[in-house]
């Protein structure tokens, strides 16, 4: 232990040197663009730059790397709060609550919230890691294909009901969702379906391509019918509005630390940072005491989704260092760059490559402060974007939004579809259709599916796997639980004020 | 990295391009690249043929083997139909190549996505992916037999875990059921990593991971092999753990196990490509073949360095074609409508 901390403190000796402390900047500078483009995300952004990096010494090009994946997780809340795009799937549960504070003309507030959100979630796991990296990594293993399944589960009953909307719309959102989620190659049979012999379905149904359409394209049109303007150009902008929102937030520790642990959590199983947000978000719903106006501009729910994202995005890095399974598209590609510097992830990278891990682990401290400071300086800047005539800005946001959809597949006939499911948001939110369940379902559905169908193989059909040791039964148990509260929690209430009585 | 081997390597390269340069053809100027060269991935990052992909971009980036950037771009979909069909629309089209694994075969056979490799240029094998027969360390199985007879015993209920679903580490699984009688239940998995991370976490007793897969796992001692699929024992001697190196594990032929399986690595181009071009790119990974790079990735992930172009390659193709055609046959994993 005395050692590791040792090890670490040469670490921190290694990041900031004059060099690397450049790069850290270029890093997080270089990766916020690429976090604010939708489409061309984290995992195409490192691809891109990858090259770049053979210049240097392997521990700069490490920082530069991991700088690079730091800034895209800052900047995809950009786009989310300003324009209802998320750039990453992990962003998707940060527009609910962020959006609405930008119409409010509440920009400022909200990307410093989310900001700071991002680096106290990050830089919990960073401590994790430090702290209990072996132990953790061992925790990992447990996770087979019913445990998996268990998070899942978990993930889309902590979201049921949440919405405001008859459940009856909010369960046909999700199954909308799921059959769009089992087109493409089924997995486990090796057989095409749902393809109706369409070439261009063998992908089946991209995530970023649904939300940049339903998300990006929808809101554009429908700010389009009410006036072609942004709701938030009153916004006031100042510097102050850092400080003003940094004296709010201390008001929800207890929402922070719950979602610090989920995301951890999340993102060790390696379920990822997905489920941990739209979990974090529900369970914050569910628990707060402002829980009616979430989805109506609540900082609250900003807070939530965003540090239990990042805490998963930097939690996901152990399990990709330590067994070698990376637990996002862009940490696979981090993955694909060290091992062209010749390090082998995998349970002795700790042992072997002690200077080196420890390096990173430091630039892990270093980057998040690194990038905090530079999104944060730019939050007035970034607020200020929606000062620009909606006549000028939309046209670029649609630009935007079709290279997106084109850089994913690299196919014309994806932009076409991101322009489908524009409408098809447009026409869901005028019905009052709730999207979020809809993607959720998009996003988790096949491997939800996919974990499901392995456990049953494995189980030879029985249905007890899912309570077959205490893990998966707690994880299952707690999902019947967020399922069923609304039911549990009147019950309780009746119960109380008949005794009350 | 010091200036010396850096020199060597350019050296080297250049030696070679010249001896290559000088060689075949008349005089006619040599087709190179114009544009950025697109290399097809129809696999997920992170598996094998990924890592591969990305190791030669790396190498010709790093070495400036060629005048146009290489640029590489996973094409998964559909067990990577997508990436083939990507390639096989680009007739005339030289700036694209593709990587394979066996799904060149198992994917139009078991899907009927429409294409086939002779609808492809072929360029050249790079290598022969071994596959290896790993158990738990923990478990008491040390010979494929002990393995085979506990699999018996336990009458149907061990999970073999392997990548994708009919392909590859499927047919590998079929082919032991034949041999041995005994049953199997076949978990399919999305890539190399997740499959050797289930064997370590017992939630399956055995795998068929390519050496690279899981040598991270066997150098801590999570994971045995106990046999490799292939006619003789691997070449390389380096210790990988205390006791053993690759050349130790014996071959399963000699275990009693009579099956033998290796995957192409190898580069295909777009249709109706000229032997100017299909040159240029032999040329090209004959070069990158040279680089210290190149072969730290090949004692890495032991692999079987059998290389072919030409009319051998193609041959070599078409019989393996043949092979798999049987194979998926026999095993009921042909595509029916």
């Amino acid at each position: 232990m005395i050692e590791d901390f040792s090890s670490l403190f040469h670490g921190f000796g290694v990041a900031m040197q004059p060099f690397n402390i450049g790069v850290m900047f270029l890093g997080i500078i270089l990766g916020v663009l690429i976090g604010v483009l939708p489409g061309l995300g984290g995992a195409n952004g490192v691809a891109i730059l990858l090259p770049l990096t053979f210049s240097m010494s392997p521990t700069s090009a490490i920082i530069m790397l991991s700088c690079i994946y730091w800034g895209a997780l800052f900047g995809g809340a950009i786009t989310s709060v300003l324009f209802n795009i998320p750039g990453e799937p992990w962003s998707v549960a940060t527009t609910f609550d962020g959006h609405p504070m930008a119409q409010k003309g509440q920009a400022g507030e909200a990307l410093t919230a989310a900001f700071t959100s991002s680096f106290v979630g990050a830089l919990f796991a960073v401590i994790m890691i430090t702290l209990v990296a072996p132990l953790v990594a061992s925790f990992a293993l447990r996770f087979g294909p019913p445990e998996q399944f268990s998070v899942y589960f978990l993930a889309f009953c902590s979201f049921v009901g949440m919405s405001k909307e008859p459940p009856f719309k909010t369960v046909a959102a999700m199954f909308v969702g799921f059959a769009l989620a089992a087109v493409g190659l089924d997995s486990i049979t090796g057989q095409l379906r749902l393809t109706f012999g369409f070439e261009s379905l063998l992908n089946g149904f991209d995530f970023l391509i649904a939300v940049i359409g339903l998300f990006g394209i929808g809101e554009i049109l429908l700010t389009m019918e009410e006036g072609l303007s942004f709701k938030g150009r009153s916004a006031g902008i100042n510097a102050k509005v850092v400080w003003e929102t940094w004296k709010r937030l201390p008001r929800y520790w207890m929402t922070s630390l719950r979602s610090c642990i989920i995301g951890c959590w999340m993102g060790v199983s390696p379920a990822g940072a997905t489920p941990a947000s739209f979990m974090s978000y529900g369970i914050a719903k569910r628990t707060s005491r402002n829980g009616a106006n979430f989805g109506k501009g609540e900082i609250e729910g900003v807070v939530a989704p965003e540090t239990a994202a990042h805490a998963a995005g930097t939690a996901a890095l152990l399990p990709m260092l330590s067994l070698g399974v990376p637990g996002s598209p862009t940490a696979a590609v981090l993955l694909g760059g060290l091992l062209i510097w010749g390090l082998q992830p995998g349970p002795l990278l700790f042992v072997e490559q002690k200077e080196f891990v420890w390096g990173l682990i430091a630039s892990m401290y270093l980057g998040n402060i690194v990038g905090l400071i530079v999104v944060l300086t730019c939050v007035p800047l970034f607020a200020a974007i929606l000062r620009i005539p909606f006549s000028i800005i939309a046209p670029i946001i649609l630009v935007i939004c079709a290279i997106g959809a084109y850089t994913v597949h690299n196919s014309v006939f994806d932009v076409m579809l991101m322009m489908v499911f524009g409408v098809l948001g447009y026409l869901l939110k005028k019905c009052n259709y709730p999207l979020a369940p809809m993607v959720l379902a998009i996003v988790l559905g096949d491997k939800a599916e996919e974990n499901f169908r392995q456990s049953l193989l494995a189980s030879q059909g029985k249905l007890g796997i899912f309570f077959s040791n205490a893990l998966v039964s707690t994880i299952m148990t707690l999902g019947l639980i967020a399922l069923f509260w609304p039911l549990i929690s009147n019950g309780l209430a009746r119960l109380r004020t008949r005794t009350a009585a | 990295m010091t200036c010396s081997p850096k020199h060597v390597g350019l050296g080297a390269v250049a030696a070679l391009w010249a001896a290559t340069s000088l060689a075949p053809l008349p005089a006619s100027a040599a087709w190179e690249p114009s544009r950025p060269v697109e290399f097809i991935i129809p696999a997920g990052p992170g598996g094998g043929a990924d890592i591969m992909a990305r190791t030669i971009q790396g190498i010709v980036t790093k070495h400036n083997l060629m005048s146009q950037p290489m640029v590489v771009i996973n094409k998964s979909g559909g067990a990577g139909g997508e990436g083939f069909l990507d390639v096989k629309n680009s007739a005339g089209n030289p700036h694209k190549i593709i990587i394979t694994l066996s799904n060149l075969f198992t994917t139009p056979m078991a899907t009927g996505i429409p294409f086939n490799w002779k609808d492809l240029t072929p360029v050249a094998m790079l290598a022969l992916d071994e596959f290896v027969l790993w158990v738990n360390a923990e478990k008491p199985w040390k010979t494929a037999k002990e393995f085979v007879d506990a699999a018996k015993a336990a009458n149907g209920t061990f999970r073999m875990s392997g990548t994708g679903s009919k392909q590859e580490d499927q047919i590998i699984t079929e082919a032991l059921q034949k041999a041995t009688a005994a049953k199997f239940i076949y978990i399919p998995q999305r890539g190399g990593g997740a499959v050797a991370v289930q064997l370590v976490g017992n939630h399956a007793e055995s795998t068929v991971n390519n050496p690279n897969e899981a040598v991270s796992h066997w150098k801590a001692d999570k994971v045995r092999p106990l046999c490799v699929f292939d006619s003789k024992p691997m070449p390389y001697k380096a210790k990988i753990t205390a006791t053993m190196s690759w050349s130790d594990i014996p071959t399963c032929k000699s275990q009693g196990l009579d099956i033998e399986y290796l995957m192409l690595r190898g580069i295909f181009m777009s249709p109706g490509a000229t032997k100017d071009q299909v040159d240029y790119y032999i040329n090209l990974f004959n070069k990158v073949r040279q680089t210290p790079e190149w072969k730290d990735l090949m004692e890495n992930g032991a692999f079987n360095q059998t290389v072919m172009t030409g009319k051998d390659y193609a041959d070599w193709v078409a019989n393996e074609e043949k092979r798999h055609q049987q194979l998926m046959k026999d095993a009921g994993f042909l595509h029916t409508n």
